[in-house]
């Protein structure tokens, strides 16, 4: 996030879009629902009518997939109707005049089309985002979850910067995180073009100075790794034949179930870290019992770049150790000799590496609590809202692109779209709040939801056993009505196991810059089961 | 929305010169100077109610006896926060009460962070004076696996229909029926679940007395004797404080400090209820190696063993790019910052990424 939770309720107008906050990010909800409250209008963007929708003044049901096309559509309003900010503008973007250019040739009435959002309605949101005095956005999966996802992000922040919306309490681009340590992992260089603090793995030079700094003989291509997805491609191609999956379910979270057992079967080593035998787990050479969080000390970056201290509350049962503790048995093992850190040590050693977080300390985080990168050094107070004077590339760059459909469409076999997400009580692949008493019951199985409509022409009923089919695969859910979904919208939250929603979404169409799957428009079939 | 710089005003409490921000109740005031008022429908989470009176102050100049969580400062104000008459009706409030309430504070799981109890055993009360017949009823129990609901130890403070209006915006409860026979209930008499509760345990948290509490918690462990470790919750990426309550090295419940991290004492479904799963019987507790077919346990040096000597196998048959990593959004900076330098130094690849994008 450019800005922080708390600063959210500062504003005069959010759009919330593609984020199922009051479910997927309960306590930013709670700051929506009483700036609601307050008087802020919310604007919610989102093919399903989700809770937020009672406190909100407007509901754009857009059609699943054309983000980018409202997004434009909001420019040319802003533009055409001089609501720009110009001092912001001309001071601090670059590329405005080519953007200019290109949304004033969309046309309202076909965006209107694409998205099934009134032009009128698309005037008075970008009006009412444009002209008040602190507006802010917030989006999560339902942006970014696209082959397209990039562009999306882009397009959305065009607005904001056309406008000036940011940089100051309760405006700002906000981007939700979905897992608590999310932002963290990306920020310590657990991307494949990245080393710690975002510096970009083809530049020889940083490359030389970490090999140096970690004291490795081993030299590292100048050129960006594999993402997730494209490692499980390679697998199944044979290319990639050892695989160290710590902490994570590709087999229920990554898309096109088949397609990631096959692939992980493929392997020639597969070792996996976690505290259960999660479906991937069961599936390798060797398992490595890990710690939860409760059992461990250490920090997690929040979704507004808060870093924080975790503390250890009980032990952890068996021979489970931290995962720290095995990373560091393996290094060992392989030769390199680490010292026996702990997490306070190992933080100490990340920033003087990580520039964000060079003035973060443990003693700091016990005295003061969470800091906000960046936070350079020692004096260094952390940064709330970033962007205040400036963007880090000096300029801000407009991003030109146009609406493009995603690559597989419905058909007459597959007629309807399947959207996925998350629900209030579940959590990612569901193995810890699955174990947990109270919560488990709550929501026991998948599910699939349908509108009334399509409910009354399948002839099914809620509770309904159904198939639901994709090119790739089928699974067996449950059917909810759900008022509020449009007829031809379907939608599977992807945490269970008996009813895998991604065994039907597809991995192959990725976006060129971020490598994202499209996993929010999927073609499917429903048919009943007899 | 946009907010001003605020105005310091200046007044007197309990004959204290003490400075205030203007638009701050006098009850505010005197907690930052650490002056104790008794509460029982304040929570600083919600608007000012002023429905149990026990907070009542005289303020030089005004009638009668305000109540200091509904009373803003104002300048030069002068407050007496307690005289024998505060006192008095103060104890008359607890025993008016009490004489409604099911005193069965022996098994009650709020028993030790009870606000009435304590207010109670300040004023030295044993019990209740008044002998007529109890009106509630331990009504509005449903089969839910989360919350617990017994509306005879209810004082109607109102705290749990205001969070889950104010806060929560979920209005499952509230007042059913008048006067004596008045519970906060919801509508029909529904089950939470039935009613569109979210199960945040919202109301739970605010409740001062043992009306709402806990069901995975209840006799797992007296407040007195638990020890409190407060951390980070592990799931959304909000990183909300919560504050996990320990007895005989096992979690029995959760709670969130009131005024800290994002939070600010407010914790949804998961980061309240989600914490057994620590507990559970399914957890992994040693290393298992795949020998014919099958996983079996070895121990730490030799699964180890057998992870190092494969990646270097793999790496120095096929080259570094034959190697890969998943790093995890749910491990701590320090976990993944040590992973990543793990393939990048042991084996030489960038191969390298989690499930930021899933
Ligand atoms: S658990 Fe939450 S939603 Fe349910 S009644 Fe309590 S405050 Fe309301
Ligand atoms: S149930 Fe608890 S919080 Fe609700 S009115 Fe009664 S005493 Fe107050
Ligand atoms: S706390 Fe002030 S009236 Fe209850």
């Amino acid at each position: 996030m450019t800005n922080s939770v708390a600063d959210l309720g500062q504003a005069d107008v959010i759009l919330v879009i593609g984020s199922n906050t009051t479910e997927a990010h309960p306590i930013v909800g709670i700051e929506l629902k009483r700036a609601a409250l307050r008087g802020t209008r919310i604007v919610v963007v989102d093919p399903r009518r989700i809770k937020l929708v009672d406190h909100a003044k407007d509901w754009l049901r857009i059609q699943p997939g054309t983000n980018v096309a409202l997004f434009n559509a909001m420019a040319r309003v802003i533009v055409e109707e001089g609501l720009i900010d110009e001092a912001f503008v001309s001071e601090r973007t670059e590329g405005f005049e080519a953007l200019r250019d290109h949304v004033l040739r969309v046309d309202l009435d076909e965006a209107a089309r694409i998205t099934g959002i009134p032009v009128v309605k698309i005037r008075e949101v970008a009006r009412a985002y444009a002209s008040a005095e602190r507006a802010s956005i917030v989006y999560c999966m339902g942006v970014t979850q696209f082959a397209t996802g990039t562009a999306q992000v882009r397009t959305l922040a065009n607005l904001a910067m056309l406008t000036g919306q940011i940089g100051r309490p309760g405006t700002g681009v906000n981007p939700l995180r979905g897992q608590s340590n999310v932002q963290g992992a990306c920020d310590l260089g657990c991307l494949p073009d990245c080393l710690p603090g975002y510096q970009s793995v083809s530049d020889r030079d940083t490359l030389d100075r970490f090999c140096d700094f970690w004291g490795s003989e081993r030299e590292l291509p100048a050129e960006a790794g594999l993402t997730l997805v494209e490692m499980i491609h390679a697998a199944a191609r044979g290319e990639l034949k050892a695989l160290y999956v710590m902490g994570e379910n590709p087999v229920l979270s990554d898309p096109d179930q088949a397609h990631v057992i096959e692939a992980l079967e493929n392997l020639d080593f597969f070792v996996v870290q976690d505290i259960f035998l999660t479906e991937t787990a069961k599936l390798a050479d060797v398992v490595l019992p890990a710690a939860t969080f409760l059992e461990k000390d250490g920090t997690y970056t929040s979704t507004d770049r808060r870093v924080q201290l975790g503390r250890k509350v009980v032990d952890a049962p068996g021979e489970a150790k931290t995962d720290l503790e095995i990373v560091t048995l393996v290094a060992n093992a392989m030769g390199l000799g680490w010292d026996e850190d702990s997490p306070r040590d190992v933080m100490v050693e990340m920033g003087a590496v990580t520039p964000q977080y060079g003035g973060i300390t443990y003693s700091r985080l016990e005295a003061e609590g969470g800091l906000q990168w960046p936070c350079p050094d020692a004096s260094h107070p952390g940064t709330p809202i970033l962007h205040v004077d400036g963007f880090p590339r000096g300029r801000a760059a407009f991003a030109v692109a146009d609406h493009t459909p995603p690559a597989e469409l419905p058909d007459v076999e597959f007629p309807m779209v399947l959207l996925t997400g998350r629900h209030l009580w579940n959590f990612h692949t569901n193995t810890m709040t699955g174990r947990s008493v109270g919560l488990a019951e709550l929501n026991a199985a998948g599910y699939v939801e349908i509108s009334p409509k399509d409910a009354e022409s399948l002839c099914l009923c809620e509770g309904d056993r159904v198939e639901v089919a994709s090119r790739r695969g089928a699974c067996v859910a449950n059917v909810r009505i759900t008022p509020g979904l449009e007829p031809g919208v379907v939608f599977m939250p992807f945490h269970f196991a008996d009813a895998p929603a991604n065994r039907l979404t597809s991995g192959a169409a990725l976006d060129p810059d971020s490598k994202m799957p499209g996993l929010k428009t999927t073609p499917v079939r429903i048919s009943r089961i007899v | 929305m946009t907010q001003a710089p605020a105005q310091i005003i200046t007044l007197t409490i309990d004959g204290l010169p003490l400075e205030a921000r203007a638009g701050q109740t006098v009850l505010e005031v005197c907690r930052e100077n650490g002056i104790q008022i008794p509460t029982l429908c304040h929570d600083p989470r919600l608007e000012p109610y002023g429905a149990c009176r026990l907070c009542i102050v005289q303020i030089e100049g005004v009638r009668g006896f305000p109540t200091s969580c509904t009373t803003r400062v104002a300048e030069g104000m002068s407050v007496t926060t307690n005289s024998p008459e505060i006192a008095d009706l103060r104890r008359s409030i607890v025993e008016l009460l009490l004489s409604d309430h099911e005193l069965r504070c022996l098994s009650c799981d709020s028993a030790g962070a009870c606000a009435l109890q304590d207010i109670a055993y300040e004023f030295g009360i044993e019990e209740s004076p008044y002998t007529g017949e109890r009106h509630r009823v331990r009504e509005g129990q449903d089969d839910n696996d989360l919350i617990e609901r017994d509306y005879s130890k209810c004082i109607l403070c109102g705290r749990c229909v205001r969070i889950c209006h104010e806060v929560q915006g979920c209005d499952v409860v509230g007042y059913t029926d008048r006067g004596f026979e008045a519970i906060p209930n919801t509508p029909y008499a529904l089950s939470l679940e039935a009613a569109g509760c979210e199960f945040c345990g919202q109301c739970v948290s605010t409740c001062p007395v043992g009306a709402l509490t806990d069901k995975p918690s209840r006799y797992q462990g007296r407040v007195w004797e638990t020890t409190r470790v407060e951390s980070i919750c592990g799931y959304c990426g909000v990183g909300c404080t919560v504050e996990y309550h320990v007895k005989d090295g096992r979690i029995i419940s959760t709670g969130a400090p009131i005024g800290r991290g994002v939070n600010g004492g407010n914790l949804c479904a998961k980061g309240r209820y989600g914490w057994s799963f620590t507990h559970s019987p399914d957890r992994l507790t040693a290393p298992l190696v795949r020998r014919d077919g099958k996983l079996v346990e070895v121990t730490w040096d030799e699964a180890v063993r057998v992870v190092a000597d494969n990646l270097a196998r793999i790496r120095d048959e096929h080259g570094p790019g034959a190697v890969g990593g998943l790093a995890s959004a749910k491990c701590t900076n320090e976990e993944n910052y040590l992973f990543q330098k793990l393939l990048r130094t042991a084996i030489g690849t960038h191969n390298i990424d989690h499930c930021a994008r899933l």
